[in-house]
């Protein structure tokens, strides 16, 4: 197991947000986490990128437990993110917003930019044609000298996208990677989710889109009032009982 | 002896002050360019200042040392200060080094060892203009190859978005710190230039209002990139000489109409010119395009 959750748990107040959650994501897996509004799912990704911390539980990437760690120490281990209300940094541009997630894989010590060394323009270089090829792999790569702000939505989605592959994480974390896009939009974005899946990276996808995460994620994890209440593959899920009382109630 | 020089002795202790509150400016800048409003820094200019006058009247050692010292001493100061306060965001953040700089100004009037209220005086002059431009032209570079290094797009990326800027991997109380501690020992700097070159501290040099001016100066400026604090310090300081004149034949004194013209200068470059008076060309530019285009 690459990424595994054992009996998290997160009260705001009285409100437990997550309540008991266990479940674990393998190598090079595409695994989706789904549930109603409110289900607790994006309190589940800001406990597991360190934005939060667990009231109880434990959260382990590989052998180690992550739980406690700030959240640059939990994205250095190697899970980078992006976030459903969309937070790239507005006034700088797309391809310097994808330069600022390669912070982690850079090695630019300020003196030697400080003494005009040729290592330090070299290093330059590269940080910036690695993030133009990743915003290629996005496709907006025609779009990199806009600022941020002046991007589409749908654009600045993919550039977080890009943003959160540029550190090379072992596990991405997606909030919501297709709200407000179309449909030719969000199947592009598939193409990108199973392609990066195939380069050895874990995704964790959470989806209000039931028809992209069947089609996507090879495991299914269904969240309702901060419990897990189905874990399996998309035919299991859609199957069980609880996961169609909790989507469509239950029948009278 | 020809007219330009005659008119640089004539105004070398004004072109001084420009250079030395262009320092204080960028001291102010190090901590805005990643979004924190500290105003400590009339604290760390004073624990400069005092520093190197102390150092130059009880020691021997060179003035290099001793401005080294200046920065030094305040830069101390910053890292315990430093680590609390910069979990503040905000006005909390601005309020709390408000604090300090109160602290250590109330401390000075209290200290006997340097005279209290009155400061020290009669500090030999030591510093000249060219080891004010030679510092001035030092914190520039800093600053100039900042830009665009990894550190600079982290401090851009704190602030735009801090808690983005975290799951990027960055520490950001590291660089929000690193930024203030550089901050308080450019402002120390200038504060054991400023006793060098004017011959005395007293710890009402070192007040709240040290500060807004040196605030003024950066957001009159521009604070969109490093040129900016230091245009706007020459423009606030030069202003008041030549108003000085102006003042005179309408019937004020100095300080009053002084006041009134950077506070009307102040409030205009914040509703018309949010990038600071560097943005002026710019702006120019732009409206003459539009116009040519018809």
């Amino acid at each position: 197991m690459l990424l595994a959750l054992d009996g998290v748990e997160r009260a705001f107040g009285g409100l437990r947000a997550v309540d008991g959650a266990s479940f674990s994501v393998r190598e090079g897996e595409i695994h989706g986490l789904i549930g109603p509004n409110g289900a607790g799912k994006t309190t589940l990704l800001n406990l597991i990128s360190g934005l939060l911390r667990p009231t109880s539980g434990s959260i382990k990437l590989g052998d180690r437990r992550i739980e406690r760690l700030p959240p640059h120490k939990i994205t250095a281990l190697g899970i980078s993110r992006t976030y459903q209300n969309i937070r790239l940094f507005p006034a700088l541009r797309a391809v310097e917003n994808v330069i600022v997630g390669e912070h982690l894989v850079r090695s630019a010590p300020l003196w030697r930019r400080l003494l005009f060394l040729p290592a330090a323009r070299e290093e330059e270089h590269t940080a910036r044609s690695r993030a133009l090829s990743l915003l290629e792999r996005v496709g907006v790569r025609e779009r990199a000298g806009a600022r941020a702000r002046d991007l589409s939505y749908g654009e600045q989605r993919r550039v977080e996208i890009a943003r959160a592959l540029a550190s090379d994480p072992r596990v991405l974390l997606l909030d919501e990677p297709t709200a407000g896009m179309n449909a030719a939009e969000v199947s592009a974005v598939a193409a990108l989710i199973r392609q990066v899946a195939t380069e050895g990276h874990s995704v964790l996808l959470v989806e209000h889109n039931v028809r992209l995460v069947m089609e996507v994620c090879q495991q299914i994890t269904v969240l309702n009032f901060g419990k897990v209440i189905a874990d399996g593959t998309p035919q299991a899920v859609a199957q069980d009982p609880a996961v169609i009382a909790a989507y469509l109630g239950n029948e009278p | 002896m020809s007219t330009l020089s005659e008119l640089f002795l004539t105004y070398q202790s004004l072109i001084g002050f420009v250079g030395i509150d262009a320092l204080l400016a960028l001291s102010v800048y190090a901590t805005l360019c990643c979004g924190q409003l500290s105003l400590a820094n009339a604290g760390f200019m004073a624990i400069g200042a005092y520093a190197a006058a102390i150092l130059t009247f009880h020691t021997k050692l060179p003035f290099a040392a001793v401005l080294l010292a200046s920065a030094l001493a305040p830069a101390a100061f910053a890292v315990p200060l430093g680590l609390p306060v910069l979990r503040l965001r905000g006005v909390f953040l601005a309020i709390a080094t408000i604090g300090f700089g109160e602290v250590v100004r109330l401390a000075l009037v209290n200290w006997d060892f340097t005279n209290g209220a009155l400061g020290l005086v009669a500090i030999p002059q030591r510093a000249g203009l060219l080891t004010i431009y030679l510092i001035l032209g030092i914190a520039l570079f800093f600053f100039a190859r900042l830009r665009g290094s990894k550190l600079g797009y982290a401090l851009d990326s704190i602030r735009e978005d801090e808690t983005a800027a975290r799951t990027m991997g960055i520490n950001t109380t590291l660089a929000k710190l690193s930024m203030f501690v550089f901050g308080a020992a450019l402002a120390g700097v200038a504060g054991g230039l400023e006793a060098h070159f004017t011959f005395m501290v007293a710890p009402s040099g070192y007040s709240f209002s040290r500060v807004v001016d040196m605030l003024v100066y950066a957001v009159v400026g521009g604070v969109a990139t490093y040129v900016g604090p230091p245009v706007g310090a020459a423009f606030m300081t030069l202003l008041p000489e030549v108003l000085r004149g102006l003042g005179e034949s309408v019937g004020l004194g100095p300080g009053p109409l002084r006041l009134f013209v950077s506070g009307a200068i102040l409030l205009a470059v914040v509703l018309f010119l949010p990038n600071g008076i560097v943005s002026l060309p710019l702006l120019v530019a732009a409206v003459r395009m539009r116009r040519q285009r018809g």
